[in-house]
């Protein structure tokens, strides 16, 4: 066991501080469609960081990067760059995109040269620099190719050379491995983290987005940790393992299960289900999960007997973060699962669920469900009309009042909820939803 | 006439006929708006447009005089540069208002506003029907020749404009979000966005609509070639009118020449421009993975092998570039900041002025509108329902033959590869080019006349219904196909279960098209000055084509509002419902 420390963050106390937010929001749409993506965070960045974004989909990680480029202006606070507001593009900044964004139709050493152009560097010197920049990532021979001969790793190499090109100061890192498969991806963090603590690159901090604690743990010297609806952040997590970090590591491991315990103890306020339409107070949007990926969930867990660790349960299962946490979400609203100390476990309600024949589960699960005030509200409302039967519009529009655009995705959940349960269905043909009676 | 989305897919019908490839397309027509109070305002505006081209049209000459054609085999080359010409002419303005047009919508939120409903009325309405107004208001103010001309070169551009200003309007905001945001960091100024980005973005779209909007165009150049009314005649000099005069003579020898120039011209242009165009604009294509076969050209193949162009590449394009990019980085500076809106102040006077403009023009209209006597409003009524009948029995005529054979050959990959090159020659003989040569054959026949107008018609309306019955029988998938046969599914049961629901969307996106087509065809369809005399029906082509010759502005006037107004009311209305019927129910995904 090493847990040594490095020297480093003592001193990056004193090292000057590039970027700094305060009190940054995002706020979407007007008036009643108003939607924080992001509120309230605080942060500061320093030369020689590795800084890192974590959080689930839709924390608003992503748009704080997009503000701290400089692409989007915040619509509250303040984002200082060596300590002057930001007005327009960062010009110390760049980005690593997670789709590339390499464009197609120049060639691999064009891509590079087009940054350098944009950049103003007159032409002669252009070829020789983009070969260099494709030469330090390890693309020599691949100059003249187009981006879709490369594989994903490759493309994402020259996005790094692209970055380069413009010697940003700080360099912002969107996803950069999330559509890579495993292997490139280990690859390329390796590669990457080599240039950066070599001090290759005239890079002195980046600061990346992920959902991937294992990746954020393996690099970061600092993990945020942000939470959704509003995207805030709820925690910071200091990283001082020594470089070479590796993932079998006691510390390493105990890191991220800590990390994860902090991602997964903070998605939204489960414990509250929220009001329905009209009823004042804030609505609770429904998990984005299926039903019978939850009842997969509780015969995986009733088998393992009753709990299991979470970050162990979606290696096993080969969930990403993104898509285990509603379900984990999904559970715990209906009362079914618990999470507690970075572990997963049946409640005895979730015990019974396993434990019942096919009939009595959707019977449990239609009591259950019928608890949640969008389902009762939809529930009741058919069982108010005389045909059980009422156009999906009249809910879409009740919705829109609260959710805005999340009106319609909103319905297709609790539709799709009430189908599994057999409480109510939709007619396709129509446009209608009614009631489940008689099957 | 037509719309965009057709328009691809012929593209990619073309695209498929040197080689054998799957039809792998879905119809994809852009949404059909509802009604809009944008879209009273649009049609108030072209109602002003209309009374002020009219305004000068009352100083236009009683009597013009037409060109001599002459028949000789020699002047028939003559007569084929001076069309062609003025197709490139057109298409070059096409192309260049296209970009402007399309960057103005999708770049300022304001201009949009408006520019995006006119747009979807203008390409839905049938263009052919301004032609008289056109030809009268400019043959009030240029000389003769030049009025004509340049009626001819408008109406092919705005013929040709829509569905490629479309194409790049849908380009530029369908640019992935990721892809801008890195032009952007990287902190592109206007011009490198515009070439490194958005162009080559649309280029495929744009080569594509490219090549319809060529083919539509000679439908509309053979009409304003030919275009003559009483003691006006506004024809040009031209293949259209040497094909008409030939026909008029009953020289069947000039006829078949004319044609014979009229196909080769078509197909020539189509293999040694549009092919290789369309070969080299497949690197544009986004899809990052290799595969899917790309579009030959012998052509393209020719030249990229061609050590010339490569030399004038190096030593001409590549530095001119170079300058260029140079030039526009130093006007546009470096400092690109992050897109926001421009001050609206511009935009909201130059709109309001043109609002203002085109209201007075919309109230002068009405006022001119309001003396016209009822009975006027009947004929005009009246003969909206006779062209409406027969717009309804070309397209009906067209499904009656196009959906047992567009089936047949889409289901059979050997019968597509035998048959696609024949049909793709025909189709490609602009409908309005044949008329002459329909009228030598009915003309003398009662009611001949009525007969000609609706084959006008049919050639103009069933080869979208065609390509699209082709595309829909061939998206049927395998699978379902075995599955019906595994069922052992009648006939009927077949026909109604399986095919016919998968043709809907197809047919509602020919349909659309071709009753665009048809429309635009009765304007030339329904009259004609043909051997010395004139023939006309009941219809509303028949009547703006009387009101022009009488000169009877108020007629004209009102006739081609309620045709653009009907046209429209039954896009929005008709079409609208079926097309989100087609989308919603029938679309295979």
């Amino acid at each position: 066991m090493d847990l040594e420390v490095t020297s480093q963050p003592a001193m990056r106390a004193q090292s000057p501080c590039l970027l700094e937010l305060r009190g940054v929001g995002k706020a979407y749409g007007q008036a009643a469609k108003r939607f924080m993506a992001v509120e309230g965070v605080n942060l500061v960045l320093r030369a020689g960081e590795f800084l890192c974004l974590l959080g689930p989909s839709g924390c608003g990680k992503s748009t704080l990067l997009r503000m701290i480029a400089g692409l989007q202006a915040p619509s509250a606070g303040s984002v200082l760059y060596r300590g002057e507001p930001l007005a327009g593009v960062n010009p110390y900044a760049t980005i690593v995109f997670q789709s590339f964004a390499l464009f197609p139709w120049l060639t691999v050493q064009e891509n590079v040269e087009v940054a350098l152009k944009a950049g103003g560097m007159p032409a002669p010197a252009r070829g020789p620099r983009a070969r260099a920049l494709l030469d330090t990532v390890g693309l020599d021979g691949f100059e003249s190719a187009y981006p879709r001969e490369l594989s994903g790793g490759m493309r994402q190499k020259v996005g790094f050379a692209r970055a380069m090109a413009v010697e940003p100061e700080l360099l912002c890192l969107d996803e950069p491995f999330s559509a890579l498969d495993v292997l490139s991806a280990e690859a390329l963090r390796g590669e990457l983290l080599e240039l950066w603590l070599s001090h290759v690159i005239p890079t002195r901090a980046i600061l990346m987005v992920t959902h991937n604690i294992e990746e954020a743990v393996l690099m970061a010297d600092r993990i945020v940790v942000m939470a959704k609806d509003p995207g805030r952040v709820v925690t910071e997590v200091p990283i001082l393992l020594r470089h070479p970090r590796r993932h079998k590591d006691t510390a390493f491991q105990g890191l991220v299960d800590k990390v994860y315990a902090a991602v997964a103890g903070r998605t939204a306020g489960v414990e509250a289900p929220g009001t329905g339409p009209g009823q004042g107070g804030r609505m609770q949007r429904l998990p984005a999960a299926r039903l019978n990926a939850l009842a997969g969930l509780l015969e995986k867990l009733a088998a393992e007997g009753g709990r299991n660790d979470l970050y162990r349960l979606s290696g096993e299962l080969v969930m990403e973060l993104d898509d285990m946490l509603p379900i984990v979400d999904a559970g715990r609203i209906l009362g079914l699962l618990a999470v507690a100390e970075g572990d997963l476990f049946l409640t005895p309600l979730g015990q019974a669920y396993a434990d019942a024949s096919i009939l009595t589960r959707k019977e449990l699960l239609a009591g259950r469900i019928l608890r949640l005030p969008v389902i009762a509200w939809i529930y009741e409302t058919l069982q108010q009309d005389d045909d059980h039967r009422v156009a999906e519009e009249y809910f879409v529009d009740k919705l829109r009042l609260e959710l805005a655009d999340f009106a319609e995705s909103e319905l297709d959940r609790a539709i799709s909820w009430g189908r599994f349960a057999e409480l109510f269905a939709f007619d396709d043909d129509r446009d209608e939803l009614y009631l489940e009676t008689d099957g | 006439m037509p719309y965009n989305a057709t328009r691809t897919m012929l593209g990619h019908f073309h695209s498929n006929v040197s080689r054998m490839r799957p039809f792998r397309f879905a119809p994809a027509l852009p949404r059909i708006s509802a009604w809009s109070a944008a879209d009273g305002m649009i049609l108030l505006g072209l109602a002003g447009f209309l009374f002020a081209a009219l305004r000068l049209a009352l100083h236009a000459p009683a009597v013009i005089r037409g060109p001599e054609i002459s028949l000789a085999p020699s002047a028939l080359p003559w007569y084929t540069l001076l069309s062609c010409g003025r197709m490139v002419l057109a298409y070059i303005l096409s192309l260049m208002f296209s970009l402007a047009y399309g960057h103005a919508a999708a770049r300022h939120r304001l201009a949009g506003l408006v520019l995006l409903p006119l747009l979807d009325v203008l390409q839905s309405i049938p263009i052919l029907s301004f032609l008289p107004v056109a030809l009268l208001g400019l043959s009030a103010l240029l000389p003769q020749a030049l009025a004509a001309e340049l009626a001819a070169i408008l109406l092919i551009v705005t013929s040709q404009a829509w569905n490629m200003t479309f194409c790049f309007y849908q380009a530029l905001i369908t640019i992935p979000g990721e892809l801008g945001e890195a032009a952007t960091v990287f902190r592109f100024n206007p011009w490198l966005r515009f070439k490194s980005l958005e162009l080559p973005f649309a280029a495929l779209g744009l080569v594509w609509n490219s090549m319809m909007s060529w083919a539509g165009g000679w439908f509309f150049l053979m009409a304003a070639e030919t275009f003559r009314v009483g003691a006006r005649d506004f024809r040009l000099p031209g293949l259209g009118s040497y094909l008409q005069v030939a026909a008029g003579r009953g020289d069947l020898k000039a006829v078949l020449a004319g044609l014979a120039a009229l196909i080769l011209v078509i197909v020539l242009l189509d293999q040694i421009v549009w092919r290789p165009l369309l070969a080299w604009a497949d690197k544009f294509k986004l899809e990052m993975t290799a595969g899917e076969e790309a579009p030959a050209s012998w052509a393209h193949d020719l030249l990229s092998r061609s050590v010339i162009l490569e030399r004038c590449e190096a030593r001409l394009w590549t530095p001119l570039m170079e300058r260029l990019d140079a030039i526009m980085g130093r006007r546009m500076g470096l400092s690109i900041a992050r897109p926001r809106p421009r001050r609206p102040v511009t935009t909201v006077v130059v709109l309001g002025a043109l609002g203002l403009l085109a209201g007075w023009g919309a109230y002068r209209a009405v006022s001119v509108l309001a003396l016209l006597p009822r009975a006027a409003w009947a004929t005009i009524g009246l003969a909206l329902l006779a062209t409406a009948g027969r717009v309804a029995v070309s397209l009906l005529l067209a499904l009656f033959w196009t959906i047992p054979l567009g089936v047949a050959i889409g289901s059979s990959p050997r019968l597509a590869a035998r048959l696609q090159p024949i049909v793709q020659v025909i189709a490609a003989i602009p409908a309005t080019a044949l008329f002459p040569v329909l009228l030598l054959a009915l003309v003398r026949i009662r009611g001949g006349i009525d007969l000609a107008a609706i084959l006008l018609m049919l050639m103009g309306t069933q080869w979208y219904l065609l390509f699209n019955v082709i595309a829909g029988a061939a998206s049927i998938p395998q699978d379902l196909r075995n599955t019906a046969a595994l069922l052992r599914l009648s006939w009927r049961d077949r026909w109604t279960t399986l095919v016919l629901p998968a043709l809907f969307p197809y047919l509602v996106t020919g349909a659309i098209t071709a009753s665009g087509g048809a429309w635009n065809a009765s304007i030339v369809a329904e009259h004609a000055e043909f051997a010395g005399r004139s023939y006309a029906t009941r219809g509303v082509g028949a009547l703006i084509a009387l009101a022009t010759e009488r000169a009877d502005y108020p007629l004209l006037l009102a006739a081609t509002l309620a045709l653009v107004a009907l046209v429209v009311g039954i896009n929005r209305t008709l079409w609208r419902s079926l097309y989100h019927r087609a989308r919603t129910r029938y679309q295979m995904e």
